[in-house]
């Protein structure tokens, strides 16, 4: 087994492992640490196969800025597991069919004529001065430029909607606009009053 | 050089490239620990003498042996566990903290060819591993099960994030007009130009075209490493030490060399790809390691400045500057920067 193999079956181990522990894990935090480190091996299988402008990304995006809010969510959750577990063998019907047939779906897919080793050879291997990042680009840029806008536009909207749906004012409280605050004159706030000393 | 290594190698043998790179690592890890433990001295000097005070000055001649008697003292100090902390993940948070912040020494350029590992993407990786910084901080501050050290990993989580994405705007006018995400090429991208023709190096590094990015770089970068005045993360007269309230000995040590060697990396980094890293500000002086590490130790200054003259900034204050000032700023000067490259007046034919 040559060092690359080593390092994919390494790379898969943790990420089937973590994967395992993300559903399994009774505390959400523990959860949602484990996705990070599946993200993260992902990042490493996805390094092996050149494509490093896309393996850093999804570090950068998913471990660096999903991942964190993610957390920033679940640490402040005050679950009750004894609840969540109520209605369990009543909902195992249902989900027992979702999953089988997730993994129907998954098996057509993978074991499929687009998925088998013949269909996704091994990449070539690169020459001296290619840059994948330059690639990826040239390609997202000519080629596949009206999907590329097409998606950002979508994810715009996507933002704004969210944003709208969730910006609400209130009237009645006291919050101060710093901008406003910062433009503060000392004639606004201070008065100075000429006064005679009195006396006792 | 060669002649002395080669009976080494062949020495080791098969396994010779890694005992390399482990001797590399080294290379750069030890000195990088004595920077930071001088730098906390620095701090106190420099701090004490814009306070009028002395500083430091019992331990050894001058007080430079300070940081040696605070590390023994640390390293012999009990490491208390909460009783409700969770233990795991309590240790993990100390060694997240350090560790990105020393993996990303990895692909810093220090000299002309004096890097570990020169990717082509190294700029990318920086910012990866910068992004990752963040969980130290964040576990330490939830697995210590105290209310202190929740709020400050609820703040680092939400000024970390915001602050990164004004630093990585800022980032993409850097390589827009290097068009390299390599760092060693970023440098050897500023020393051309014309001020660089005229014999003056300086006026063609990236921080006068780039004068807007290299103050947001700058600042989110003290940001980024939860440095005064944006330390609300620590805020002891608000949250007591915030994440590390719960840590003694050598598991608050390694949260103090993590935050020190991120003051550093971010100085490196500032460096390197506004002031032109190791080259020479002048023509007639040679370019060498020295102007990199004058360049670093000048920012490292500016951040201790920085503690010594701002007021700690309220934490909606912090948040403001982050979202409504510098994410439009920079959004803005993408665009600048874009045009300005198309059009005949581009610096960088």
């Amino acid at each position: 087994m040559d060092f690359q193999s080593i390092v994919f079956y390494f790379f898969s181990t943790v990420m089937v492992l973590a994967s395992l522990r993300v559903i399994t894990a009774r505390n959400p935090v523990h959860a949602a640490l484990f996705l990070v480190l599946a993200f993260f091996s992902a990042g490493g299988i996805w390094m092996l196969l050149h494509a490093e402008f896309l393996a850093i990304a999804l570090v950068m995006v998913y471990v660096g800025a999903v991942m964190v809010l993610f957390l920033f969510v679940v640490m402040m959750l005050d679950i009750n597991l004894e609840r969540i577990r109520q209605g369990f063998w009543s909902y195992l019907p249902v989900g027992a069919l979702i999953g089988v047939l997730m993994v129907v779906e998954m098996v057509m897919v993978l074991g499929g004529r687009y998925f088998g080793l013949d269909a996704m050879p091994k990449p070539a291997e690169v020459e001296q001065g290619y840059s994948n990042t330059k690639e990826l680009g040239r390609l997202l840029y000519t080629e596949y430029v009206y999907p590329f806008e097409l998606a950002s536009i979508v994810l715009l909207v996507a933002m704004v909607a969210a944003v709208a749906l969730t910006l609400r004012k209130r009237k009645n409280v006291k919050i101060i606009d710093p901008a406003e605050q910062v433009a503060v004159k000392r004639d606004d706030r201070v008065r100075i009053v000429s006064m005679r000393a009195e006396k006792e | 050089m060669d002649a002395f290594i080669e009976p080494v190698a062949t020495l080791f043998g098969g396994a010779w490239p890694l005992v390399w790179s482990l001797l590399k690592i080294i290379g750069i890890i030890a000195p990088l620990f004595l920077c930071v433990a001088y730098l906390t001295l620095a701090e106190r000097k420099v701090i004490g003498y814009m306070q009028v005070r002395i500083g430091p000055n019992r331990v050894g001649p001058l007080g430079l042996l300070q940081p040696i008697a605070d590390g023994v003292k640390l390293l012999l100090k009990e490491i208390i566990v909460p009783s409700g902390a969770n233990k795991g993940l309590f240790i993990v948070g100390p060694v997240l903290a350090l560790g990105p912040a020393l993996a990303a020494w990895s692909v810093v350029p220090f000299s002309d060819g004096w890097v570990i590992g020169n990717v082509d993407a190294g700029l990318l990786f920086l910012l990866a591993v910068t992004s990752i910084e963040v969980y130290g901080v964040i576990i330490a501050g939830w697995a210590s099960n105290s209310k202190y050290a929740f709020l400050g990993g609820v703040r680092a989580a939400a000024q970390m994030v915001s602050y990164e994405i004004a630093m990585g705007f800022a980032l993409v006018c850097v390589l827009m007009i290097s068009s390299s995400l390599n760092l060693s090429d970023i440098v050897a991208s500023q020393g051309k130009g014309q001020g660089a023709e005229l014999g003056l190096g300086f006026l063609s590094w990236n921080w006068l075209p780039l004068f807007p990015m290299f103050i947001v770089y700058l600042i989110s970068g003290i940001a980024e490493t939860n440095r005064a005045p944006f330390d609300v993360v620590e805020g002891e007269s608000e949250i007591v030490a915030g994440h590390m309230v719960e840590y003694s000995g050598m598991a608050f040590a390694l949260f103090f060399l993590g935050e020190y060697a991120n003051m550093i990396l971010i100085s490196a980094l500032t460096s390197i790809l506004f002031l032109g890293g190791w080259l020479s500000p002048v023509s007639f002086l040679p370019d060498g390691f020295v102007w990199l590490a004058l360049k670093i130790s000048f920012i490292l200054f500016l951040f201790l400045w920085f503690r010594a003259t701002f007021p700690r900034f309220r934490y909606d204050h912090i948040m403001r500057l982050g979202w409504k000032v510098f994410i439009p700023l920079t959004l803005f000067w993408v665009v600048v920067v874009a045009v300005w490259i198309m059009s005949p007046l581009s610096l960088w034919k």
